[in-house]
């Protein structure tokens, strides 16, 4: 079983929660190429190692929230939030 | 020295004398001497790579060809399959490309000269709602207009050919009917790659077990190290030394991303490891393959009588094959509610296999942007059932340098041009 951190309601199964995959900065829908906008669509790093990838919390508090896990291992650590002072640049 | 391009034959004959003799059988595959050039390398000694590997020599004579795989032969998900074999497709593409598989292991024993224990026993998709039974006679039509025999059943027929399952409209998922596929059934998946393997061995093709792939060298691309697209193939590099080759093929399955980044390539691709389960042997009572989509469950009863289950893949992208409670309960409930009778019947073991899911459900075969390196991968939890017809199509893609027409729609453009298959319909459970 996989012990996902939810930031509201604390470590649930995985099973609770739903997978919505890798995390990319989504381009500008306004001004993306064709080629940028299918990229991001398709293309995955599918890395064995450190993964960023983005929940949904479904049967909990409805948060969307990003983990950083080891996709070997199931190792798991909360990335800095976006906007917190120790957030990183991308 | 001239090579053999047949290996030892197996005959009854044989099986008596060894038999009364006690001798030895001989070592089915070599153990090649390490050589640092060949004209292809394939990464991947499972059903795909060792396909390749054997059509490139047999049908094209490209015999100076190495397999390497970090573990040994059908060590991934050639032998964690469920061994189940059909052709009963929802897009034309689809169908016509599986089909040729199915012709491809109707006459395996006798092309490889090892038993692959084929056995068509037919296979039936149960549909449990009018959505189902709608998109099962949608298949049907699809794959009558391209020869293929299928067809819708009612549950009275169903009764009769499986006499174990509720068909009763009192269940919770009453059986409204089924996709019927004759043609459809099982073979032994080891035999299979055993069988390839002797195969492209007899024809001089050097398999390199233990030899995991740290590297894939490239000259001329856009990225560090001269990778990604524009560049060139050189070799691989090894953990037992560098390869150089002009032609790299990667059939890595679940792996597939680690080994195309390796040459700069990006891929669509995710790995959700698919489990498994095996019940204890008990007497045959099951003659067809059973498979239930809304129920995220297949079935089927092997020679020596145990049930062989699998379900739809872990929703979530890992590489590790350890397996979850959640899966044997769920599995086990539906398989129930199927068969009310087995519920005194105990699980003896289970296992995880590696799947390489696109976005499609379709596979990505043919050439990349980088010169020499081509793909094999994205077969989800299609890969078994295609080995054949793809290690033909690929050996031919390599030879001739142009992309064979029955493999055209699954090359990795379409995704940049969205061009993309749409056989996700078709996957045996839902995902």
């Amino acid at each position: 079983m996989l012990l996902v951190p939810c930031p509201n309601c604390g470590p649930r199964n995985a099973a609770d929660l739903t997978y919505r995959g890798e995390s990319h900065p989504r381009p500008d829908p306004g001004t993306a190429t064709k080629h940028e906008w299918r990229t991001y669509l398709y293309l995955r790093d599918n890395p064995s190692g450190w993964l960023r990838e983005s929940w949904y919390c479904s049967s909990g508090c409805r948060t969307h929230f990003q983990i950083e896990r080891h996709t070997l291992t199931g190792e798991i650590r909360t990335p800095p939030l976006p906007g917190s002072k120790t957030a990183g640049g991308t | 020295m001239a090579r053999r391009t047949r290996p030892a034959k197996y005959s009854a004959f044989g099986l008596v004398r060894r038999g009364i003799t006690k001798q030895s059988w001989p070592r089915v595959w070599r153990e090649p001497d390490w050589k640092s050039a060949y004209d292809v390398v394939i990464i991947g000694g499972g059903v795909h790579g060792l396909a390749t590997a054997y059509y490139l020599a047999a049908n094209h004579g490209i015999t100076n060809v190495a397999v390497v795989d970090k573990a040994y032969l059908g060590s991934g998900g050639s032998g964690r399959n469920t061994a189940i074999v059909r052709s009963n497709y929802l897009t034309p593409e689809g169908v016509a490309f599986y089909d040729r598989s199915l012709t491809l292991y109707n006459s395996m024993s006798i092309d490889l000269n090892l038993n692959v224990m084929f056995s068509e026993r037919g296979h039936m998709t149960l549909a449990h709602t009018d959505s189902a039974l709608r998109t099962m006679n949608w298949r049907a039509e699809v794959n009558k207009l391209q020869g293929i025999d299928s067809s819708v059943i009612a549950p009275r027929e169903i009764k009769k050919l499986a006499p174990s399952l509720d068909v009763s409209p009192d269940t919770r998922y009453p059986i409204l009917g089924a996709l019927y596929h004759p043609p459809g059934g099982t073979i032994r998946h080891d035999a299979v790659v055993w069988g390839y393997a002797r195969g492209a061995d007899a024809h001089g093709v050097d398999l390199h077990q233990k030899t995991e792939v740290l590297d894939i060298l490239c000259e001329g691309g856009e990225g560090p190290d001269g990778k990604g697209p524009g560049g060139r193939v050189t070799g691989v590099r090894t953990s037992r030394g560098d390869i150089t080759a002009p032609i790299v093929v990667n059939c890595t399955a679940g792996w597939a991303s680690t080994i195309a980044g390796m040459a700069g390539v990006r891929l669509p691709i995710t790995t959700h490891p698919l489990q498994a389960a095996v019940t204890e042997p008990v007497k045959m009572f099951l003659p067809t393959v059973v498979v239930s989509g809304s129920l995220h469950v297949y079935v089927s009863q092997t020679d020596r009588g145990e049930l062989v289950f699998g379900a739809s893949v872990d929703p979530v992208a890992t590489y590790n094959m350890g397996g979850t409670l959640e899966f044997t309960e769920e599995l086990a409930g539906h398989v129930l509610e199927l068969m009310p009778g087995l519920s005194k019947m105990r699980l003896l073991r289970q296992w995880a296999g590696l799947c390489d899911m696109t976005p499609d459900y379709s596979p990505v075969m043919g050439p990349t942007p980088v010169d020499g390196f081509f793909v094999d991968v994205g077969w989800g939890t299609y890969g078994f059932k295609a080995g054949p017809v793809s290690g033909e199509q690929m050996a031919a893609c390599v030879a001739t340098n142009r992309t064979p027409e029955l493999i055209e729609p699954f090359a990795l453009s379409r995704f940049t041009d969205g061009a993309l298959v749409g056989e996700k319909g078709a996957a045996a459970v839902g995902h």
